[in-house]
């Protein structure tokens, strides 16, 4: 079915219109690198900035030195300081304010009595600032009281928790999120730039010129992907250089299984770009079509918001999301140093699925109506 | 012999349209054979079929001796198949769009460059060009040698000549006539009636049927008996005025003229004399020679009443 000699003709015909397209070779180089450079600084999570408005009621040296510590703390700013709730609460409406802390009247006093309470409440709208800085502040003010309790010579055994980050020592949502942003390069270029090659072929009517040609169609197919493919290794490659220069992560596992999950991954992507290519007779078609499928493919497959928050029924459904197992694999071994003996099951699903696939697209690829 | 092309009882639709309806039509080896036609007569999709892109609904289609359904793969090397829109790669240059179509022949493009080299000659020029950048002429000339590159037995064009200059569609046709006598079996298609005097014969279609088939001579031969050339100074009234008498079976504009088609009884005589009396000046009716337009109007008349 395949004869080598017309797939190079076909290959060296695909190769010299990509270099002719005033497009596609530079997004090909400049994606990646601006996706890779500039995704990683903006899609961060953590909490760098919390406005406190403080409502001191107590006037008294605890509340000024509550107050005083935190100024010092690098994440907290005290916006405003009131007597009244209300007007504390104002600026949270109005955005000055993260969140409230109430320091009730006779405060210190309560305390050395042992039954004081401080009110520490958030603006949950964004649901990660909000928990964040409530536990800034509650920090912070642990501290403090801590600090007061030792010097007025109250000797109290506090529990203390001792936390390790494995994996991801620092926290840093970078280290999460540049494994996944290969996969995010991959699903595009893989999927869109194939479909969208086939289906400019019909636009345009040079289909129905090489359908009369004795071309078989697997020969056709294979000389619109293989030049992805090997698009597919270079944007890893980019990748992982970008990913070690700029940000300094350097995958912990093994390289290889980084290149042979990209090369299922591609087969998979590629694969249903010819899918949709084959429904699809206008460029529109196909990009609205491609559209939705990108759309579920990154936000159901964990590379925002984890699988494990999922409701349990959109867990399931994560399991038919091809690239869910290419960013569990891609995450495991950048950042736990994971062997493909291990990951078998993920490698796995991913070669299923790209044979299924790749079958129905050869499948659906008719040279006759 | 052997025919080059046997079309029996051939239908296809395309949901409830009806694009070919029972059509069949043979030809011989060595044939330059015209489809002539109005746009939506269905002539794309019998070329469609015949090139094997698209299976009948009923009926069969022999090319070559082959069947369309059943052989496809051995018709495709013998078939040179030009598509009504232009379809080679517009960002290739000249000489790649030819080197490409010769490779996935398995041929190379000096093996049959003596059947090119009279269409070919005029693009061998500007070799670099890239092939979107060419006149519309150009365009079918090279479309025409990629098509040839792999000599083939039968030539399908679909109106190769639509859109292209006066000159350019002489020239063509002229290369047509060469092609033929190097013995290849031409279907060409158009749907300027003009050009059916180019070709061996024709068949006329229209709404997925094939009217009539023969050698233009013989299908335009007795149309002259009843058929008329009419003028005025008024060509509008005149026209509303002969479509009014009961002895004008038919009467349409033809170039500058009107062309009357008369019943038994039409005189014309005393029918530009009653125009006359009607109001109409400068009228005159005379004997008109009948052509292929002529021919489609009266067969096209006959399938509306």
């Amino acid at each position: 079915m395949i004869n080598t000699r017309i797939l190079k003709v076909l290959l060296s015909k695909e190769i010299a219109l990509m270099k002719r397209n005033p497009i596609i070779p530079k997004i090909i180089l400049i994606m990646p690198l601006m996706v890779m450079l500039v995704i990683p600084l903006v899609t961060n999570l953590d909490v760098k900035n919390v406005n406190v408005a403080v409502v001191d009621n107590d006037h008294s040296q605890l509340s000024c030195r509550i107050m005083s510590d935190m100024e010092h703390s690098v994440f907290i700013t005290i916006s405003s300081v009131s007597d009244s709730h209300k007007t504390a609460l104002r600026n949270i409406e109005n955005g000055k304010a993260d969140v409230l802390l109430s320091i009730p009247l006779n405060y210190e006093k309560n305390l050395n009595d042992g039954n004081a309470l401080i009110d520490v409440e958030a603006n949950g709208v964004n649901a990660i600032k909000g928990m964040l800085g409530i536990r800034y502040v509650s920090q912070s003010v642990m501290e403090t009281l801590a600090g007061w309790r030792q010097e007025a010579g109250i000797t109290e055994r506090l529990s203390e928790i001792s936390v390790i980050n494995r994996y991801n020592p620092t926290l840093n949502f970078r280290n999460y999120m540049i494994p996944a942003l290969i996969v995010v390069l991959l699903i595009i270029i893989c999927g869109f730039l194939p479909a969208l090659n086939l289906v400019s072929e019909k636009e345009s009517g040079t289909i129905e010129a090489m359908n009369v040609t004795p071309v078989s169609r697997l020969t056709f197919v294979l000389s619109k992907l293989i030049p992805f493919w090997i698009i597919a290794l270079l944007v890893v490659t980019v990748g992982i250089i970008v990913g070690w220069l700029v940000y300094g992560l350097v995958p912990e596992g093994n390289i290889g299984a980084i290149y042979l999950a990209t090369v299922l991954f591609s087969l998979v992507m590629s694969g249903l770009g010819v899918l949709i290519a084959n429904q699809s007779s206008t460029m529109l078609q196909c990009i609205f079509v491609m559209f939705a499928f990108i759309m579920v493919f990154q936000l159901m497959s964990g590379l925002f918001t984890p699988i494990s928050s999922m409701p349990q029924w959109a867990q399931y459904l994560t399991y038919a999301v091809p690239p869910r197992y290419f960013i569990e694999i891609m995450r495991a071994v950048y950042l736990k140093g994971a062997t493909i003996t291990e990951l078998w099951l993920q490698y796995a699903a991913l070669a299923t699925f790209a044979a299924s696939i790749l079958s129905l697209a050869a499948l659906t690829y008719k040279k006759q109506s | 012999m052997r025919k080059a092309i046997e079309i029996s009882g051939l239908s296809k639709s395309y949901g409830k349209l009806l694009a070919l309806d029972n059509i069949s039509l043979s030809l011989d080896k060595g044939e330059l054979f015209g489809l002539i036609g109005p746009d939506g007569a269905g002539k794309s999709s019998l070329y469609r079929i015949l090139a094997t892109l698209s299976r009948p609904d009923k009926g069969s289609a022999c090319v070559c001796g082959l069947d369309t359904v059943i052989d496809y793969g051995r018709i495709r090397t013998k078939i040179g198949y030009m598509p009504e829109r232009f379809s080679l790669y517009q960002d290739l240059t000249v000489s790649e769009n030819l080197q490409f179509f010769a490779s996935l022949f398995r041929v190379s493009v000096y093996d049959n460059y003596d059947l090119i080299a009279p269409i070919f000659g005029q693009l061998e020029r500007f070799p670099n060009r890239k092939a979107g950048a060419l006149s519309g002429g150009m365009k079918q000339k090279l479309a025409l040698s990629c098509a040839l590159i792999h000599r083939p037995e039968i030539l399908l064009l679909d109106e190769p000549t639509t859109g292209v200059d006066a000159v350019s569609r002489s020239e063509f046709w002229e290369i047509l006539s060469c092609l033929k006598q190097q013995g290849i079996t031409i279907l060409v298609s158009t749907s300027y009636m003009d050009e059916a005097t180019q070709c061996e014969r024709v068949a006329m279609m229209d709404k997925g049927r094939i009217l009539k088939t023969g050698t233009p001579q013989n299908l335009v031969a007795g149309l002259g008996e009843n058929l008329y050339n009419a003028t005025a100074s008024d060509m509008f009234r005149l026209l509303s005025e002969l479509r009014r008498l009961p002895e004008v079976v038919d009467c349409y504009t033809f170039g500058a003229t009107l062309h009357v088609v008369g019943a038994d009884g039409f005189d014309p005589k005393k029918t530009s004399g009653m125009l006359k009396s009607a109001g109409l000046s400068a009228v005159s009716i005379y004997p008109a020679e009948g052509n292929i337009e002529d021919l489609f109007i009266k067969l096209t008349l006959n399938e509306r009443q």
